[in-house]
Order: C-alpha cells, then structure tokens, then sequence
C-alpha cells in the first residue's frame, strides 16, 4: 500500500523535556557520544491506490492543522514513502 | 444563598428550591474524562444545575455555560486535548464561544479542558510535559489576577487560593509576542504562587481570551468545593473549598445578564 509519511519535530526554541531525558539516561548504557537529543513523530498515512497530487495536498493541511500544534512543533517533512515503491 | 450544602455521599438531587437553580451548566464527557462528575457536583453545590453533555452529541440542550473537564481525553492520543478538540460537541461550543452577534458563551477548560481550549484555537498558547517530566499532584496557591471573567467575578483582585493541581503535561508555552500581549491585557487569570510547579512560562496557570467569557486552568478548581474533600486550610484538614468561587461566580454572573 502507498504511504504518505509525515515527520513532525518540537520547535528548537521550545525545550523537549523527553529529549532531555533520554539525552541524560544515554551514558547511563555507556553511548557517550550523543550530546543531545530531540524527540519528534513520525505519521505513516496509508493510501488505497494511488498517491495524486491532491491527496499529498491533502495530507500536508492534516499535518499542518492536526499532526502538528503550530504552537509548539514544525512539521518537518511530508513526503511520498518510497521504500515500499518495488 | 440559604441553601445548605448537602451531606458528603449524598446522591439526591440538588434542592430545587434553590433560588439560582436556573443556571444550567454543561458539563461534558469525552471518552477518557475522568472528572465530569466532580465537575458537576462542584456546580451544584455552587447552586446551578448540572447538564451532563456526551461528546458525539451536537446539541448543546441550550446551556448557558459550558465546563470541559479534565481527564485523558481519547487517551491524550497525538497530543493532549487534540482528539476532542474535533469532536462534533466541540465544534458546536466553539461556535457559540465566538459567536459574532449576542451573548458568547462562558467556557471553562479545566486541565485537559484547557488543553482542548488550546487546540481549538480558543485560547492562546500550548501545553507540554511538565520541565521536570513528572505527574505532580499537590495542593496549589494561584493568585487569581482577572476577576472581570464570568469564572472569577466574585474574587476579590490578587486574592490567593489553594485547590489541588494534578498532571503531567501541565507546562504553559506561548510565543514572546503572545506572553507580552497576555501580561499587558490583564489576560493572565491565575498564576502560580511560590515555586513554579511544572516551567510554565510567567508561572501561568490559566488565561482569559479576548473576550474574557473562555478560561482555561491547569489545577482543579473542582476538587476544592466540598469540606473533607478539598485542600487543608487555615479552619483544618482538607477544609479548603476556595475552588467554589469558580462555580458561584458564574452562575450569579449568568443570574446578573449578560456578562
């Protein structure tokens, strides 16, 4: 089945206490090479047939005005899933 | 008002008798809303009657104030109050809050009440999880700092009260330009007194829109109506029924006229 995925991120001014959180519990399992994290979402919006242009449309106004609160996240990407294409 | 307050476990309808029992509060119950029921209690023992509203339902059976109250709406799904705010009940109470002709109606959003008001664009600013990542349950002093709100009206300006605060994405963000325009406009109607429980910004626990008849809060006004069940106070334990106010004031606002 065709995919739309859409990635939704914490603004980078807004402090992610989860981030944070497991940017601090990382050493504990010995990766020390992180020095921050930032935690996001990632939608898979499955399509019956195939993905036109309008449906894409369609997904990034459901990003814009359900996945994501503006007030508080960027939508990062919505884009076509090609992994599953062959 | 001559009412007594009805005994602790007693099931029986409010007096009706009462003088102000013509206030008809909605109160409405998505799935996962955990205190509905203390929500309409609070409004009968502040002597409206309760009118229980079921999400899916679009009519609002002509209520003349609305309380979301707090709960895990749809489990907090995508984001807290996210879900709900798309529920056919809501659209009819964003409606009528906004209204461009005639009285708007009062709204308050209590908890994840508030975060539905958020996500419905009814009022300013957003919810995230607590800086210190923890559920926080404790008695909470607020200062009330708007009382020119249906919700506040029998405040006394700046009076403190203590009602309980329970949540875990209890943290008030909003843009600079937004937290500067709440502060001048006298749009912030209760903060946080003493150490700031969760990193809201400005120690914000609840805010007004601009027409001042939808307030959202973070702590539970409603657990805080009824001797032996509310905050310990001055007069003894669990004594402590500041959260009262809330439910008196909008229901001699409502008996006042239009607010």
């Amino acid at each position: 089945m065709p995919r739309i995925i859409v990635e939704v991120m914490p603004k980078p001014e807004i402090l992610d206490p989860q981030g944070k959180a497991i940017a601090s519990a990382l050493p504990h399992l010995g990766f020390t090479d992180f020095s921050s994290v930032r935690q996001g979402r990632r939608f898979e919006l499955t399509v019956d047939g195939e993905i036109t242009e309008q449906i894409l449309a369609s997904a990034r106004t459901a990003a814009a005005e359900m996945l994501s609160n503006p007030v508080i996240e960027d939508v990062i990407s919505v884009r076509v899933d090609d992994e599953d294409a062959a | 008002m001559s009412t007594e307050t009805p005994l602790i476990g007693d099931f029986h309808a409010a007096p009706a008798a009462n003088p102000l029992g013509g206030a008809r509060i909605g109160v409405v119950t998505f799935p996962g809303t955990l205190d509905d029921r203390d929500a309409a209690r609070a409004v009968r023992l502040g002597g409206g009657t309760a009118v229980p509203l079921w999400h899916a339902d679009e009519s609002l059976q002509n209520v003349d104030a609305i309380v979301l109250p707090g709960g895990f709406s749809y489990g907090d799904y995508l984001r807290a109050g996210a879900i709900a705010r798309f529920a056919p009940m809501m659209n009819k109470i964003i409606a009528a809050a906004t209204a461009a002709s005639g009285t708007r109606l009062p709204v308050l959003g209590i908890c994840n009440g508030f975060q539905m008001l958020t996500e419905s664009h009814l009022l300013p600013g957003s919810m995230v999880k607590n800086d210190h990542l923890k559920f926080l349950c404790r008695d909470q002093v607020l200062r009330v700092e708007n009382t020119s709100t249906p919700w506040t009206s029998q405040f006394t300006e700046d009076e403190l009260i203590a009602v309980p605060l329970k949540n875990q994405d209890g943290q008030y963000l909003a843009d600079p330009a937004t937290l500067e325009a709440l502060e001048a406009e006298g749009r912030v109607v209760f903060r946080y007194v003493g150490e700031n429980p969760n990193g809201s910004r400005n120690g914000i626990a609840g805010v007004t829109n601009e027409t001042h008849n939808v307030v959202g809060l973070m702590p539970h006004p409603e657990h805080a109506v009824e001797a032996g069940y509310g905050p310990d106070d001055a007069t003894g334990m669990r004594s402590g029924t500041d959260g009262l106010t809330i439910f008196t004031s909008v229901i001699a606002s409502l008996a006042g006229g239009a607010q």
